[in-house]
C-alpha cells in the first residue's frame, strides 16, 4: 500500500508494499484517495515527493491478481478496469496544485513507469532498477493515455520506438539520454536525499499552485485531453 | 521493380534496378512495392521481421523519390502535375502499409534516399546506412514544390528536434550517415554496402528473436504516430490478446 508523511513543505508519498508495488485495485484507490487528501491539504510552497521501498519503485499492474480471474475474458476484464482506475491517478498528479517528484529506486515498469513519468522531475538511483515498458514483449496494447503521456514526455523518437516499441531496458544513466530521468544517483539514499534537496529548493519559491497547475497543463495539451483534464485562465497579480 | 523474398520468417523486399539505376517511384515501381507489403501483411507469422534493401547498379541510390521524368513526359504542364499528384496518392498506400505492417520494418539505406525515397526509409522502424557513400535529402525547398501533407506528417513523427527537421525539410540540408545518428533518424551507421546491409539482417535477426505477437506491434507503433496515422487514414484497432 502506500504511506503519506509532511515533512515541512514536502509530501512525501511512499509505495511500502511487497517488492514489486504492484498497482492491484487496493493500492491504485489508495494512491487516489492519497493524492486528493495532498491536493486538498496544498499551501503555496508545497512540493510532493514519491519513492517506493523495495526492489521496485512499481512493477505496473498487477498481472497476477488479473490472471486469477475464473476465464482469459475475466482476466481481460480486471485489467482493463485496472487501467480504467489509474486513469484518474494519472490525471491527479498532471493536475496536482504542486511540483512534483519521483524519486525511482528500483525498476519502473508497465503502469510503474507511467506513475513515475507523470511527475515533474524523475530522479533515479545509477546502480539498480531499470525503466521498461513490456506491452511490445507480452503482446498487450498500450492504453490511450499510456501512449498519449509517454509522447508528451519522452521527445526523442529513438527514445519512443526504443522504450515502447523494442521493449529495451533503460538504467538510470540510459534513462538520462533519452532525456526521461532528469539525474541519476548512486544510491537510493542519495537519489532521496537529491529529491528532498530539489524539493526544498522548489518549496522556498513558494509558487501558487492552482497556477502552476494550469501551467502544467499547457505544457501537455494532448495527454490532458486523454485524461480529460481542462484548463482555465488564472490571472493573480499583474 | 521489386522483390520479395521470404528466408524463414525474415522478409527482404528489393528495389531492383532493371531500367533505373536510380529506384525512381513511378507508377510501376509503386504498385509493385504496395503489392509486396500486402502480400507480407497477409502472411505474417509471430517473430516476422522486414528489410528493404536496393540492390544493382551503380549503388548510388536507396531511391531518388517519385519519376519526375515520367511526370515530364505528360503533354501538357497540367498533365504532368496530375501525373505527379497520381504518384503522391499512390504511395500514401504504400507508407500506410509500412506503418500498420504486424512486424518491426528495417530499411537498409546504401545509397542516396531523397524526397519521396527518403519518406520511404523514414517509413520504417529503423533506418541502418552507409556511411561512405549516400545522403538523406528532401529537395522540395529547392526544386519549390510543397509537401504531400503524409510527407510532412512523417518528417514530424521521425525527426524530434525542431533544427533538425528545419534544416532536412526546409532547408534542403543533404544528411550524412553520422549526421543522420546525431541526428536520432538513423540508428546506426556502417562502413560500406555489404556492412549495411550485415547490420540490417543481425538486428532483423535479433528483433526477430523476441518472437513478438504482430498484432500487438502494429497497434503500439500506431500509438506513437497519431497525428501521421491520422492523416494516412489509420485508425487503432482493438485487439484480444492473453495476459
Amino acid at each position: 500500500m502506500c504511506s503519506l508523511e509532511k515533512r515541512g513543505n514536502l509530501f512525501v508519498l511512499t509505495l511500502t508494499g511487497d517488492n514489486q508495488n504492484r498497482l492491484a485495485p487496493p493500492l491504485i484507490s489508495s494512491l487516489l484517495s492519497t493524492l486528493s487528501q495532498i491536493s486538498s491539504d496544498a499551501t503555496p510552497g508545497s512540493v510532493l515527493i514519491t519513492t517506493s521501498h523495495g526492489r521496485s519503485f512499481s512493477n505496473g499492474f498487477d498481472l497476477t491478481y488479473a490472471r486469477a480471474a475464473a476465464s482469459p475474458s475475466d482476466a481481460f476484464d480486471r485489467l482493463h478496469s485496472m487501467v480504467e482506475s489509474f486513469r484518474p491517478v494519472a490525471a491527479a498528479l498532471m493536475s496536482l496544485p504542486m511540483p512534483t517528484i519521483a524519486a525511482v529506486t528500483g525498476h519502473a515498469s508497465a503502469a510503474g513507469l507511467m506513475l513515475a513519468i507523470c511527475h515533474d522531475y524523475i530522479f533515479m538511483r545509477s546502480d539498480h532498477g531499470v525503466l521498461y515498458m513490456p506491452e511490445v514483449n507480452l503482446g498487450l496494447p498500450l492504453p490511450d493515455y499510456f501512449a498519449a503521456v509517454m509522447r508528451t514526455r519522452i521527445k526523442s523518437p529513438a527514445a519512443l520506438r526504443d522504450l515502447l516499441l523494442r521493449g529495451v531496458k533503460a538504467n538510470a544513466a540510459e534513462g538520462v539520454k533519452m532525456g526521461i530521468v532528469d539525474s541519476a544517483h548512486d544510491s537510493a539514499e542519495s537519489t532521496m536525499d537529491a529529491a528532498v534537496r530539489v524539493g526544498e529548493e522548489l518549496a522556498r519559491r513558494k509558487w501558487k499552485g492552482e497556477v502552476y497547475a494550469e501551467i502544467r497543463k499547457s505544457l501537455y495539451p494532448e495527454a490532458c485531453g486523454v485524461l480529460g483534464l481542462t484548463q482555465k485562465a488564472i490571472v493573480s497579480k499583474i | 521493380m521489386c522483390t520479395l523474398e521470404k528466408r524463414g520468417s525474415l522478409f527482404i523486399l528489393t528495389l531492383t534496378s532493371d531500367q533505373d539505376d536510380q529506384h525512381r517511384l513511378n507508377p510501376t515501381l509503386i504498385s509493385s512495392i504496395f503489392s509486396a507489403l500486402s502480400q507480407i501483411q497477409s502472411q505474417p507469422t509471430a517473430g516476422s521481421a522486414l528489410v528493404t534493401v536496393a540492390h544493382g547498379g551503380s549503388g548510388k541510390f536507396f531511391c531518388n523519390g517519385f519519376d519526375f521524368r515520367w511526370a515530364q513526359a505528360a503533354d501538357s504542364q497540367s498533365g504532368a502535375r496530375q501525373r505527379l499528384r497520381h504518384m503522391a496518392d499512390s504511395f500514401r498506400q504504400v507508407v500506410a502499409a509500412l506503418l500498420s505492417l504486424p512486424m518491426p520494418t528495417i530499411a537498409a539505406v546504401s545509397g542516396h534516399a531523397a524526397a519521396a525515397g527518403f519518406i520511404l526509409a523514414i517509413a520504417h522502424d529503423y533506418v541502418i546506412m552507409r556511411k561512405d557513400r549516400g545522403v538523406l535529402y528532401m529537395p522540395e525547398v529547392d526544386l519549390g514544390i510543397t509537401l504531400p501533407d503524409y510527407f510532412a506528417a512523417a518528417a514530424r513523427a521521425k525527426i524530434g528536434s525542431p533544427a533538425a527537421l528545419r534544416n532536412v525539410v526546409a532547408k534542403g540540408v543533404k544528411v550524412k550517415a553520422k549526421e543522420g545518428v546525431e541526428m536520432g533518424i538513423v540508428y546506426s551507421a556502417h562502413d560500406s554496402e555489404e556492412g549495411t546491409v550485415e547490420a540490417a539482417m543481425r538486428l532483423a535477426e535479433e528483433l526477430m528473436g523476441k518472437k513478438w505477437e504482430g498484432e500487438a506491434y502494429a497497434e503500439i507503433r500506431k500509438c506513437l504516430y497519431p497525428e501521421m496515422c491520422s492523416v494516412l487514414g489509420l485508425s487503432s484497432k482493438s485487439f484480444i490478446s492473453k495476459i
